[in-house]
Order: structure tokens, then sequence, then C-alpha cells
């Protein structure tokens, strides 16, 4: 499966080919054909976020495929954070707008009478740096975006939490102490807890901004096996500006960089493997050789 | 850049560090010791402060001080227990006033930023800043003069106008300390804007606004002009009572006004102790 992020003495290519390997012998076990067949999750067309006179990230056309990983890559400061944020709808706070199109399945995100708050459901996120709730115990932390919603009653939300925190690889750690505060565990361990309390609240799609940036190499590969496990039922859109953590645990990649004028732009998307193995576009290439970012 | 200055450029570096060990040693005990100084100075009032207090007051203190009424000048056997009872009445009122109003009022400050935002925050300013007399005077032509009675209830609003201003800005900062990636946590998760309020800002700052309305509160308990226009009688009231036995030149008001000082200052203690004890066992139990 995934490697071990602090050894890479293989060649990118190397490793998305393993990986898209690993995930074609996985698929057709569980699936019996190739998950790409499956309609996109989200579709975004002629995507465009800007704050006031300031283009952040322009001409974004990608769709991202159901119950798979999908890495955005590129380096920092080309808008991946900001398109992320675009696709739950996260701009309507911070003043941000948005152009262009993002459907989730068939609702238009941003259509006239779609409530962001039930978008926001669907849609989960998971933070750069871990977020738990800090007045809040572990238990507490994973069924928040439960009781937010409107769910009620003890037995439910005891079933969800055991339930989220199982498929965020927490329940063994943290059963004898649900009721303890979340700020008690390590930085790794809660960042498992907030994919916990965002996979409790049953969304179709996940987004991670760089959900490792701020772990240590062991805290960093226990979510990476955790992302590609989590895949198996939830579309994930992975940030990240580390091309090593992309080709270990991505089905689909999308490269961003700058263009001449300072503006995040889509440069190339595809399966990850073929991305890293025989790049279509130069700029796509130098990135991928490490010439650039 | 050639080696060789590179080189002596480390010496001259070295040298000049070495020379001037001493004197950077000197100027940093000086300052130290001024820094000792200083915080001696700054702590000496309230030790003397207190030691005057309690040494004058514990002499009048006794049970009867605390819980009889008042006796007439001249009849002996009289405490204060009016005063103390109007004191937490008009406090109490006084809060049940200020706190809502100034958390919501913060509220609206931590999310919002337009202009309506930037006026309600200057002018919380401006208010924190208006002497406590006139808000006394305020108080008065409000409330003391349509109702033709000095009340209780129009000491409380004069102390929770008082109040408010430095509620709202503590409370604010106690909320602004709640950072925006918590905010966006809850907002992430399907919360509506309320709710994210309400279970994430709110709850999380909890500590922080306990210790920060204390500030204000305290503030509020020690202040006598807004009573002098808000009730009727000296008795009413401790700091009033404080004021107008202590101007006296009998020594048994004299005393009283002593004895009252340290019931006062007592309760402010007692206050902050409470307060804390409430913040450290509200951030322990995280439910
Ligand atoms: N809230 C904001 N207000 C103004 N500009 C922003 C804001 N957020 C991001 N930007 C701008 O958008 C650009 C892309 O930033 P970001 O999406 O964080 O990049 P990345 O995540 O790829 O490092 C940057 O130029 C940044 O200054
Ligand atoms: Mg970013």
């Amino acid at each position: 499966m995934s490697g071990d992020p602090i050894a890479r003495p293989e060649p990118l290519s190397l490793v998305a080919e393993q990986r898209a390997a690993a995930n074609t012998a996985a698929s057709a076990l569980t699936h019996g054909h190739p998950s790409s067949a499956t309609p996109p999750a989200v579709t975004l067309e002629g995507v465009q976020v800007s704050f006031g006179d300031h283009v952040a990230v322009r001409n974004v056309t990608l769709a991202i495929p159901a119950r798979q990983v999908t890495a955005l890559i590129g380096p920092s400061g080309c808008g991946k954070t900001t398109l992320l944020r675009a696709i739950n709808r996260l701009h309507d706070h911070t003043g941000g707008s948005v152009e262009g199109s993002i459907k989730l399945g068939d609702i238009d995100v941003y259509g006239a009478d779609t409530r962001p708050e039930l978008i926001r459901r669907r849609i989960g996120m998971v933070f750069q740096r871990p977020n738990p709730f800090p007045a809040m115990s572990v238990f507490e932390n994973v069924v928040s975006g439960l009781r937010f919603n409107g769910v009620r009653g003890r037995a439910l939300l005891r079933d969800a939490a055991e339930s989220a925190l199982h498929h965020a690889a927490l329940w063994d750690t943290v059963k004898d102490r649900l009721n303890q505060p979340a700020v008690g565990l390590s930085g790794g361990q809660q960042q498992r807890l907030c994919i916990a309390r965002a996979l409790a609240v049953e969304p179709e799609v996940l987004l991670m901004d760089e959900p490792c940036s701020a772990l240590d190499p062991i805290a960093t590969a226990k979510i990476e096996n955790l992302i590609t496990r989590l895949a198996a039922d939830v579309t994930i859109v992975l940030v990240t500006h580390n091309m090593f953590q992309a080709a270990r645990v991505s089905d689909q990649a999308a490269v961003f960089l700058l263009g001449e004028d300072r503006v995040g732009e889509l440069v190339e998307a595809g399966a990850t493997d073929e991305l890293f193995h025989e790049p279509k576009n130069p700029r796509t290439r130098d990135y991928v050789a490490g010439r650039v970012g | 850049m050639t080696v060789a200055s590179a080189l002596s450029r480390r010496d001259l570096v070295r040298a000049a560090a070495q020379r001037s060990l001493t004197r950077r040693r000197i100027t940093g005990r000086l300052a130290q010791a001024l820094c000792a100084v200083a915080a001696v100075a700054s702590v000496a009032p309230l030790v003397a402060l207190l030691y005057y207090t309690i040494s004058r007051g514990a002499q009048v203190l006794s049970w009867s001080f605390l819980v009889n009424a008042p006796t007439p000048p001249g009849i002996p056997g009289g405490g204060i227990s009016t005063a103390i009872t109007g004191s937490a009445e008009i406090v109490g009122l006084a809060l049940v006033i200020a706190i809502p109003i100034a958390l919501l009022a913060a509220l609206f400050l931590f999310e919002r930023s337009g202009r309506l935002a930037a006026a309600l925050r200057f002018s919380a300013d401006v208010l924190a800043g208006v002497p406590s007399i006139i808000i006394g005077i305020f108080a008065y032509a409000l409330l003391v003069l349509p109702l033709h009675a000095f009340s209780n209830l129009a000491a409380a609003f004069a102390l929770a106008v008082l109040m408010l201003p430095i509620m709202i800005r503590a409370d604010e900062e106690a909320m602004r300390t709640i950072a925006l990636d918590l905010w966006e946590a809850g907002i992430a998760l399907g919360a509506r804007r309320g709710r994210v309020a309400r279970s994430v800002v709110l709850r999380g700052a909890l500590p922080d606004l306990v210790t920060g309305n204390l500030l204000a509160i305290a503030r509020a308990v020690g202040e006598t002009a807004p009573l002098l226009f808000t009730l009727a009688t000296p008795v009413a009231a401790m700091t009033l009572l404080i004021y107008t036995d202590g101007t006296q030149a009998f020594p048994i008001a004299q005393e009283t006004a002593w004895g009252t000082a340290l019931v006062l200052l007592a309760f402010v203690l007692l206050l902050s102790v409470a307060a804390k004890i409430a913040a450290w066992r509200i951030s322990r139990r995280a439910r």
C-alpha cells in the first residue's frame, strides 16, 4: 500500500504507479469494475475566485470522480486552498467571490435556492491545522456536527460517534477517554478526531486542506493510510504541496501553477500515475521534475 | 566577499562582544533591580491599604454589625445589614441587566465588521470614558425624576450603564481568543451562524468571559457617584455608607465606615475568588 513518508528512495512516477496498480486490484475486488466509470461527484466549470480586484485562481474546469482521491497539487500561493473553500461555500464569509459553476451531483452549489448549510453537511472539510473544539470532550467533538444539524437521541449519537471514530482509526485510542477534553490528544490524534467529526455527519465529499502539514511523519503515514481507506465510501479532494503524498494516495491529480500575471490556474489534470509518468504540459513536466515551485 | 575579509569581520565581532560584556552585564543587573523596585512599589499601596482597612475595620466587625439594621445616631447596637443587602440587590440587578445585553452586543461585534459595528465599538469606548457621576445624573433624570422616587432599580440601571462598555469590550476580546478556524470548523459542519456562536464561540470563551466580566463587576461594586443620585438614604448601599459616615467627625460614624469598608473589600475579594474558581471549573469540565 502507501509507502513510508520518511524514506522516499523511489522516483515519483514509480510511487504513483504502485499506487495505481494496488488500487486497480482493490477496486476489481470490491466493485468488480474500474471506479472511473462512475459519474463525477463534483464538477467545476470555469471556476474563478477573486478577492476584490485580486484574482486568486481562475479558469478551473475539473471533474472530481466519486469515491476516489483527487489531489490538488502545486506550489504555495497558487490558489489551492482558495479553490477548495469555494467547493463548500466557505467564501460566503471571507469576502471571496466565486464565478463559474460548481455542482455537487446535479445540484448547483451556488444556486439561488441552495442552502449553504445543506451543502456543507454533504461536503465536509478537514483543515490544515487540527482544530477540535477546545471546550468540548472527545465525544462532544465527534457529535458536534450532528447536534448542529438537529440530530438528537443519545443512542443514535453514541452509535454515530463510535462508527465515525472507527472510520477515523481512532476508536481504540480514545474509547476509554471519550469524556476527556479533546485538546489532550496529540496533534495526529486531534487531526483524526477532526476527520471523525467531519465523517459523523455522513458527507459524500470530504475536502482536506494539507491535513498532514502540521504533523510528524508517523502521524502523516496514519492519515495517508486513512485517506486511502476512506475513499471506499467518500469522495476525497486532497490539497497537498507534497508530490510524493499525492503520488502515494491519489487516483487523480490536478496541477495548479501561477500564471505570468501571478494568478493561479489549473495547468493539467488526469490520472496520477500518468500525470507523473508522462505529463503532457511542459509546465507540468518542469514542476513534476522539481524545476519550478 | 573574500575569505580573508570574512575572517577579519569575525574577529571584529568577537572582539566587540568580548569588550562590551562587562558593560552589558551591569546594564542587565541594573534593569533587573529597577524592575524589582517597581514591582514592590506597585504592590506596597495594596498591602498598606489592606493592612489599614483590616486593622481599623476588624475592631468594629461583629455578628451584630453584619445582621443588625442601622440605628439612629447615639443609639448603640446598630449594624449595616440594610447596606449589605442593598448593595447585593443593586449589583445583582445591574448584572441581570448588563450581562445579557453586553453578550449580545459583543456577539454582534464579533460577527460583523461593517460600519454599524465600528460605530458601536466607538460608542462603547466613549461610554467607558464617561465619568460615573454623569451616569448618575443620567439615571436620575431618566428614572428618579419621572417616577418621583429614588430606587434600587435606578441605582442598578446606573451601574449597568457603567458596566456595559467594559463588559462589551471584554466579551468581544474573549470571543476573539476563539480563533477563526474554530468558527469555520463549525460552519463547515453545516451549522448555522447563530448555532456556532452559541456552541463554539460562547462555550469556548466562557472562562475568559467570566474573568472579563468580573473586572466590570468589581468596578461597579465600588462605585459611589451613581448612587448619590439614585438612592434615598446612605444606609441603602455600602459605598454610600462609607462615603457619608467616613466624612463625619463622630468616632462612631468613622468606625462604621471602616467596618463597612472591610466588608466591602471582603465582598470584592470573595467575588473574584468565586469567579476564578468558576472559570477554572468551567474550563476543566469539558462536556
Ligand atoms: N481571505 C483572503 N483575502 C484576500 N486574498 C486571499 C484570501 N485568501 C487567499 N487569498 C489570496 O489568494 C491567493 C491564493 O492563496 P491560497 O489559496 O491560500 O494558496 P495555496 O493554498 O495554494 O497556498 C494568494 O495570493 C492569497 O493572497
Ligand atoms: Mg493552502
